[in-house]
């Protein structure tokens, strides 16, 4: 079980958490003229790296915030965590 | 002295407490601290089972958690638990076990004929001869596999036991109370580190228990005895025996089994059978020791062959002889210790040692005991079936590959000493990639991954000396490390004996024109010819190798015949070991009862139950709940001798002519605040919100980004910037974290803010044309006329003194409003609507009811809204936006989501009006076509029309605009009807919405 530092709450273990996928992935603007292959990017595809990571974790089970955490897909270290807006 | 093979005095056992078992039907005693392997052993019982493939008979072959033989069926307090080794289980009183894998029973088992037919089991069997013909699997060989393979029976009653889990936070976990794992807790503790001392066994001191030797001036026992009571007199030390540790995961988390009550008659009350422990260690020491390696000869898995650590073992801690005539085969000097040890308690035991000469302090101490020792001497094979009778040995040649001299010696047990193989499971499930050593023939772990260090002979270091220096360093850094303390204990000083080098050599050679097994896997039957086997039919990686002769898959995980299945791979490969490898280690170390992993989640435990404040009142009015995610709902209310469909038609009924009333607590709200309150529902919203007015609710549709439909709901504007959001029971919490992650990553220049308020309202809904009059008695100063509160008006009022809200909002399709208090007051306004509702022919009603009255108006659902489905199809197009941008929105372009014929929802009615069209039936032109029939849609919801008196059911189905009145057919091949049926409008009931607006 993965330990996350939780940015508001501190250490925590991943049973407190839900993962929200890429954080890298960022979404178009509103009434924003955009392509349909702009578009499916955005809602299918994603990456899969193996090795560094950046990923949204929301602590649901707790302060119930978004969180940035950037983290190894092959060994698991997490390298730092970040506030939404960080 | 009743028992042959226990000794008058030695070992820590309580000779003045008499305990009686029963094994096998047969009456036993021993004493107080055996293990059920000690006392059958003193009882001179060798034979506990059979093997797995050739039921060949089975003894003892260790002393713990490596023993790959006994294996039992234990029986306690009137439950049975399978797969217990006797050498780990204490005798309690009444203690009853019983022999596996052998029928008729462990003296007579037929299983054994497939012995005498090894020659067709090789390796591989299974694959190769079970390939074919497929019937053949079926009826012949899974049910024959089935009876022959496997220890025994799982019990199939309900566990009654109590299992715990704990959750505990560390500075050092150190697993294992040896020298090693004394030492470094003991310099952690006093450095001021929060420390787990962790051990297995019920007796702490690991080798100390059975090695002579002298720490300061204590002897290594009353060492042990000193550490551990100063360790437990300190409140920043937790010290655990009968505590595995047997798991290594992510980030420094390991898992510990606390067997608190299996050396007991039975659980005492209010104490779990076993607790489970997940660790979080900033540091862990690996301080669990090492096993002793077997050597490998001719029917080597004879009762009365076993590990010479075990055998001193049984003398030392037990006070037992394993035999009275020993043989001790040894490549290295531990197997001295152990002939010592018989001599002293006056058995002469042999000696045959394979090396050409060997000097040391222990061998010249043997000597001027006048032990007998061969030198250059090897056992070719073990003879006795039942038990080892005697032994055929020979001189081998400085190059081992000759045998000389073969004769027969007899003796009635033969301990084996292969040298010492470090327990480096833990530190490899933590990613450690371990590295061979050369000098011990053994993997010792290499540089670490997570936060760990290994100590002692876990790591390959076996002079205690060496080992309490290296286990105080260890214990002492680490903790300094964390606590920044610059406490250092001295290390005492070590009186011990000093062993030579051992023999690289470890299997002997097969003597010419003799075809002995020699067994590597003692429990799956593995011998050396079985890997020979696999070799010459191709197989070269280790994990093929192991899963093609199931070398080391058994429920011992190969603790004892790993090391020797690589050692034999890499000598037919002329590779060295660590070019062939290792497989891989996973947890558990050790078996783990189901029990103990599920923990207290069983049965209701197994999630949490959420009940509404009126929950009382339905149990009392004879309701009969259903699960609704976590919540209990409600699903009718019995009358009489009403089955489930009577009941709810009833409450429909009565919904639709009078008035009924429904607990809604369970509809998810969330409470919405902020100046972009309005602008943030727009966007999440599929329809406008901007010109919402105060007091006036809206009904709205929520997607996802890909367009399919995440949920629905209504959402009042209560004052200029505060909305109630209302979502289904199923979806709230998903649409919370939906709406935070809008607002917290994506907007977040709204100023909005969003939180759960479900559990805070109890909610009523009052649904029928009798619920206006049955209103204006429960609000008595309020106007509640349909120009006051009109159809999705909202107000609030007094309810008997109570603040109550009232929405005028309806799922029934009636005239309807919801009424919510705070939760405490639920019961109290649930208990005045049914009384003052009573004039008005009120009943309640349950989700049964609910779900008939919103299928026959048509309103969509979760069986609708089912993660497949876009607006369009659910006829919901209406309150898509096109002005306006929002969630999901770009998606409905998609040239699948506006195809001519796209899904749409259409209503079922049956053409002879009685039969009922079971949810998931297809829809289909032609009932007899050939398979696979063209699907034209699914039926996602159905119940008993009361408005008409017939079934109705809705459908989504291909083309569904162009599809009404047209005739098909609704196939359910699981409950083997066919259906002729016509496709009719959706909204069945009132399709012009005049009830609830009336
Ligand atoms: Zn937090």
């Amino acid at each position: 079980m993965l330990y996350i530092k939780c940015p508001h709450c501190g250490m925590r273990s991943q049973n407190e958490f839900a993962y929200g996928g890429d954080a890298t992935v960022k979404r178009p603007e509103l009434n924003k003229e955009i392509s349909d292959s702009e578009w499916n990017n955005f809602v299918y595809l994603r990456k899969s790296p193996r090795g560094k990571h950046l990923e949204l974790w929301q602590h649901i089970s707790g302060c119930r915030q978004w969180i940035k955490v950037e983290r190894d897909t092959l060994t698991h270290e997490i390298f730092k965590t970040f506030k939404a807006e960080e | 002295m009743s028992q042959e093979f226990r000794l008058d005095k030695g070992g820590f056992i309580n000779r003045d407490k008499k305990i009686s078992f029963k094994f096998n039907g047969k009456q036993y005693f021993g004493y107080e601290g055996d293990t059920l392997a000690s006392a059958l052993i003193a009882n001179g019982v060798h034979l506990v089972g059979r093997s797995f493939k050739y039921h060949r008979p089975r003894g003892f072959f260790g002393a713990g958690v490596d023993e790959p033989y006994a294996i039992v069926q234990l029986f306690r307090n009137n439950e049975t638990d399978p797969n217990i080794k006797a050498t780990e289980q204490e005798l309690f009183e009444g203690l009853r076990a019983e022999s596996v894998n052998c029928w008729p029973n462990v003296n007579f088992d037929i299983g054994a004929i497939n012995n005498f037919f090894r020659m067709f089991i090789p390796a591989g069997f299974y694959y190769k001869t079970f390939m074919w013909p497929k019937s053949f699997w079926y009826k012949l060989y899974e049910p024959i596999i089935r009876k022959a393979a496997g220890f025994g029976k799982a019990s199939i009653k309900h566990d009654q036991e109590r299992y715990e889990h704990k959750y505990e936070y560390c500075d050092l976990l150190i697993t294992g109370s040896g020298p090693s794992g004394l030492a470094s807790a003991y310099a952690a503790a006093k450095n001021g580190a929060k420390v787990i001392l962790a051990e297995d066994k019920p007796r702490f001191g690991g080798s100390l228990l059975t090695t002579d030797v002298n720490i300061g001036n204590q002897t290594g026992v009353e060492w042990t005895k000193k550490i551990i009571s100063e360790l437990k007199s300190m409140s920043n030390v937790i010290v655990k025996n009968r505590s595995q540790v047997f798991g290594y995961y992510d980030h420094n988390m390991l898992v510990m089994n606390e067997r608190l009550s299996d050396h007991l008659p039975k659980t005492e009350k209010y104490t779990p059978k076993q607790r489970l422990w997940y660790i979080r260690a900033k540091e862990v020491i690996i301080s669990s020791g090492s096993i002793e390696r077997p050597l490998v000869f001719g029917n080597n898995d004879t009762p009365g062959v076993m590990l010479s650590s075990a055998a001193k073992e049984y003398i030392k801690v037990y006070g037992v002889i394993v035999g009275k005539k020993p043989l001790i085969f040894t490549n290295n000097d531990s197997g001295y210790e152990t002939a010592i040890e018989f001599k002293k308690n006056g058995i002469d035991p042999l000696v045959l040692d394979t090396r050409n000469d060997p000097k040391s302090d222990i061998i010249n101490e043997a000597k001027s005991l006048n032990i007998k020792i061969k030198i250059s001497h090897v056992v070719v094979t073990a003879k006795g079936y039942k038990k080892v009778k005697s032994a055929d040995i020979a001189k081998i040649s400085d190059d081992k590959k000759h045998l000389s001299e073969i004769e027969n010696v007899a003796c009635d047990c033969i301990c084996v000493s292969g040298f010492w193989t470090p327990s480096i499971h833990l530190a490899s499930q933590s990613g450690n990639k371990s590295t061979f050593s050369e000098e011990i023939d053994a993997f010792i772990p290499d540089k670490s991954k997570q936060r760990e260090t290994t100590v002692g002979s876990a790591k390959g270091i076996f002079t205690l000396e060496e080992t309490l220096e290296n286990a105080f360093e260890s214990g002492f850094n680490l903790s300094k490390k964390i606590t920044n303390n610059d406490n250092k204990i001295s290390v005492p000083s070590v009186v011990e004996k000093k062993f030579t080098n051992h023999d690289k050599f470890w299997c002997v050679p097969l003597p010419k024109g003799k075809n002995y097994k020699r067994f590597l896997d003692f429990q799956n039957d593995v011998a050396v010819s079985d890997i020979e086997l696999a070799l010459r039919e191709g197989y070269r990686s280790i994990e093929h190798v192991k899963r093609y002769t199931t070398l080391g898959m058994a429920t011992d995980q190969g603790k004892t015949s790993n090391l020797n299945g690589l050692q034999l791979v890499s000598d037919v490969e002329n590779k060295v070991v660590p070019q062939v490898g290792h497989t891989t280690f996973r947890p558990p170390y050790t078996p783990i009862s189901i029990g103990a992993i599920v923990g207290r989640e069983v049965g209701k435990h197994s999630k949490p139950t959420r009940k509404s404040p009126m929950h009382e009142w339905h149990k009392k009015n004879n309701a009969v709940f259903v699960d609704a995610g976590i919540w209990l709902r409600p699903r009718y209310y019995k009358k009489g001798n009403e089955n489930l469909f009577e009941a709810s038609k009833r409450e429909a009924k009565n919904v639709r002519q009078n008035v009924g009333v429904c607990d809604v607590t369970t509809l998810g709200k969330i409470d919405i605040k902020g100046p972009d309150a309005a602008e943030f529902l727009n966007r999440v919203y599929t329809n406008a919100w901007l010109k919402l007015p105060i007091g006036k609710a809206r009904y709205g549709v929520m997607l996802r980004e890909d367009g399919i439909v995440m949920d629905d709901g209504t959402t009042t504007r209560i004052s200029e910037n505060h909305y109630h959001m209302t979502t289904t029971t199923a979806q709230a919490a998903n649409v919370l974290s939906h709406l935070e992650y809008y607002l917290q990553l994506v907007w977040p220049e709204l100023n909005v803010n969003v939180v759960s308020t479900t559990e805070q309202w109890a909610g009523a809904a009052i649904a029928g044309p009798n619920s206006r009059k049955l209103l204006q008695k429960l609000f008595t100063n309020k106007d509640v006329s349909n120009e006051s509160l009109p159809f999705m008006g909202y107000t609030e009022g007094d309810f008997f003194g109570i603040n109550a809200k009232i929405y005028r909002i309806s799922f029934s399709g009636e005239l309807a409003y919801e009424v919510n208090v705070e939760s405490d007051y639920g019961n109290f306004m649930w208990e005045k609507i049914m009384e003052v509702g009573k004039e008005f022919n009120i009943q309640p009603y349950g989700t049964e009811a609910l779900s008939t009255l919103r299928i026959e108006m048509g309103h969509v659902a979760g069986s609708e809204l089912d993660g497949r489905t876009i607006p369009y199809d659910n006829s919901l197009e209406g309150l898509v936006s096109k002005k306006k941008d929002f969630i999901g929105k770009r998606s409905l372009d998609k040239a699948a989501f506006i195809r001519p014929d796209r899904e749409k929802i259409v209503g079922v009615v049956p053409l002879d009006k009685k039969t009922s069209i079971p949810e998931g039936s297809y829809l289909v032109k032609d009932p007899k076509a050939k398979l696979p029939n063209p699907k034209l849609g699914h039926v996602s919801a159905s119940c008993w029309s009361v408005e008409y008196d017939n079934p109705f059911s809705l459908a989504i189905i291909k083309d569904g605009k162009n599809m009404i009145g047209k005739k098909l057919y609704a196939l359910s091949p699981l409950k083997n009807k066919s259906i002729h049926v016509e496709i009719v409008s959706s909204h069945y009931v009132d399709p012009e919405g005049k009830r609830v607006r009336s």
